[in-house]
């Protein structure tokens, strides 16, 4: 309750700070609109449904594309880490492409694909899989050798022992690389959304970059807004529960 | 839950028999000779402890009867049947728990019942919930693994290798890293547990008074190379007591011949 009182009222100072800011007429309207100038566009942009459509077409983009990349992430970062050879091909193309930006695969992604979904699934896949590549090998690779041996003396060999053993055993390492290739892939959608337009369907960056375009400054800092809100939100749902899993099955983080 | 009230039927223990293990480690600059030509014969249901100083072998060839490590030279058989890699049957409890910390107690001890087909899950619960209670700890079936103490760790890794029921359990120093009064504890109930599921057992430790406690057969090794000295039948009535001034004498005579043998050894290498 008292935490809840604290977090109302620094964001009660922040907004405040915001409309002091605007009402001392330094900064011109069209630049810094007032917060209530913010709101009414949410309102309107909610109420004619170009809101939701828009952060309905980004969010399917994101999820589709982000779990193609685990899905295909986890399995490689698994058969990664049994070989040295793999190793060091895969892993380390894998290391290569997680540093490069994905919004780099956006010019190759549009000349292969089009202005379509796929290509925005394709920056979104590539923002993911090498961080979990990367993670889920370093994690398999770290797992203390007296679970594999506990479990092969039990009977758990080949397959059941890496969907049993090594996978949950690697599964701190798996979800941190998870979050991070969450983070690669909100980054590089909305750079790709606000860099190219897609014919199939207009996303949260496109709603951002036509502000930008119409000058409607109320329209650019109200859709951050809601980029912010769909952040915090997904890290709630995608990761707070794999986390509290982890900390009380693990001990860890604990106070 | 009731007391523990249907016993579940249990496999006969094995008899082993290990003949001519040789074991090289070979490292770019050295190879050593882990193993020299080690024979061990144990009875189905004999509890045997090898005692050693570190560096004798006695872990590895724990390793090689369980079916983990490959000999270079060797043939276990248990039950005439030629050991060739990890089993079911030979379980093994490690020094440290080696439990698994995305299950809690009871999904820890049903891991090996998940592994036998031919169980129910009915079945599987019921043979769960039978050695949590054998090892005193039905009350913490739910608690995860970070919850529970050094002592209750290895209660759980030793429910866990006996619910499966193996018909050879072996021992790699489960309780070296534990309390004295902790140990003292475990000595009693493992001997209880052991006459109510007997097992063919060998413990590897380098506590000379806990084997003479827990074993059948003492049997010494000594290092470089590893190899089996001398064995030492304990005839002490059961349960014993680690405490007792006969088996503080018995444990006496055998660390005089250890210490016998390392001296060998030493000079031996000098």
């Amino acid at each position: 309750m008292k935490r809840a009182l604290v977090v109302v009222i620094f964001f009660g100072a922040l907004l405040l700070t915001w409309q002091v800011a605007t009402m001392t007429g330094r900064w011109s309207p069209v630049l810094l609109p007032p917060p209530q100038y913010v709101a009414e566009y949410l309102r309107d942009a909610l109420r004619d449904g170009s809101l939701l459509e828009a952060a309905a077409v980004t969010m399917k983009r994101l999820l589709i594309g982000y779990f193609i990349g685990i899905a295909i992430g986890v399995p490689l970062g698994l058969l990664t880490s049994t070989s040295d050879y793999l190793e060091d091909t895969v892993g380390a193309l894998a290391l290569g492409l997680q540093t490069l930006p994905s919004v780099c695969w956006v010019p190759l992604a549009l000349l292969w694909f089009g202005q379509t979904e796929a290509a925005m699934l394709f920056v979104v896949v590539m923002g993911t899989v090498w961080s979990v590549v990367l993670a889920t090998n370093t994690g398999a690779r770290t797992i203390p050798p007296i679970y594999a041996r506990a479990a092969r003396t039990m009977g758990s060999e080949g397959f059941d022992k890496w969907t049993h053993v090594i996978l949950p055993a690697s599964l701190p390492f798996v979800i941190s690389g998870m979050k991070q290739g969450w983070a690669f892939a909100w980054r590089s959608l909305m750079a790709a959304e606000i860099f190219v337009t897609i014919l199939t369907g207009f996303g949260l960056g496109h709603l951002l970059q036509y502000g930008r375009e119409l000058s409607a400054m109320d329209q650019v800092i109200g859709i951050m807004v809601v980029i912010v809100l769909i952040g915090l939100i997904a890290d709630k749902i995608l990761f707070t529960p794999w986390e509290r899993f982890l900390h009380r099955r693990w001990g860890t983080g604990l106070k | 839950m009731s007391a523990i009230s249907a016993e579940p039927q249990a496999a006969p223990p094995a008899t082993l028999v290990v003949e001519h293990v040789n074991k090289w480690f070979r490292t770019e600059r050295a190879s050593v000779h882990a193993l020299a030509n080690v024979n061990l014969t144990v009875r189905g249901g004999e509890f045997v402890c090898m005692v050693g100083p570190s560096g004798c072998g006695k872990s590895t060839l724990l390793d090689i009867i369980a079916g983990l490590t490959k000999p270079d030279e060797a043939s276990v058989r248990a039950d005439e049947q030629l050991v060739e890699g990890p089993g079911r049957h030979r379980l093994v409890m490690f020094q440290e728990s080696a439990l698994f910390p995305w299950h809690n107690v009871f999904g820890n001890v049903m891991f090996g019942l998940k592994r036998k087909p031919e169980l129910t899950n009915k079945q599987r619960r019921e043979i769960a919930d039978y050695h949590l209670e054998l090892v005193g700890l039905q009350k913490f079936k739910h608690s995860y693994v970070h919850e529970l103490s050094g002592g209750m760790k290895q209660r759980v890794a030793l429910a866990r290798s006996l619910a499966p029921d193996p018909r050879v359990l072996l021992m790699d120093e489960p309780l070296s890293a534990l309390d004295a009064i902790t140990r003292e504890q475990l000595y009693a109930d493992i001997q209880d547990i052991w006459r109510r599921r007997p097992k063919t057992i060998i413990l590897v430790t380098h506590n000379v008074r806990e084997a003479v406690c827990l074993g059948d057969r003492v049997i010494l090794m000594s290092p470089s190379p590893g190899r089996v000295r001398e064995e030492f039948r304990i005839h002490l009535p059961r349960p014993r007591d680690i405490n007792s001034p006969e088996l503080a004498s018995i444990a006496q005579r055998i660390t005089a011949a250890l210490k016998g043998y390392l001296y060998e050894a030493r000079e031996a290498a000098a």
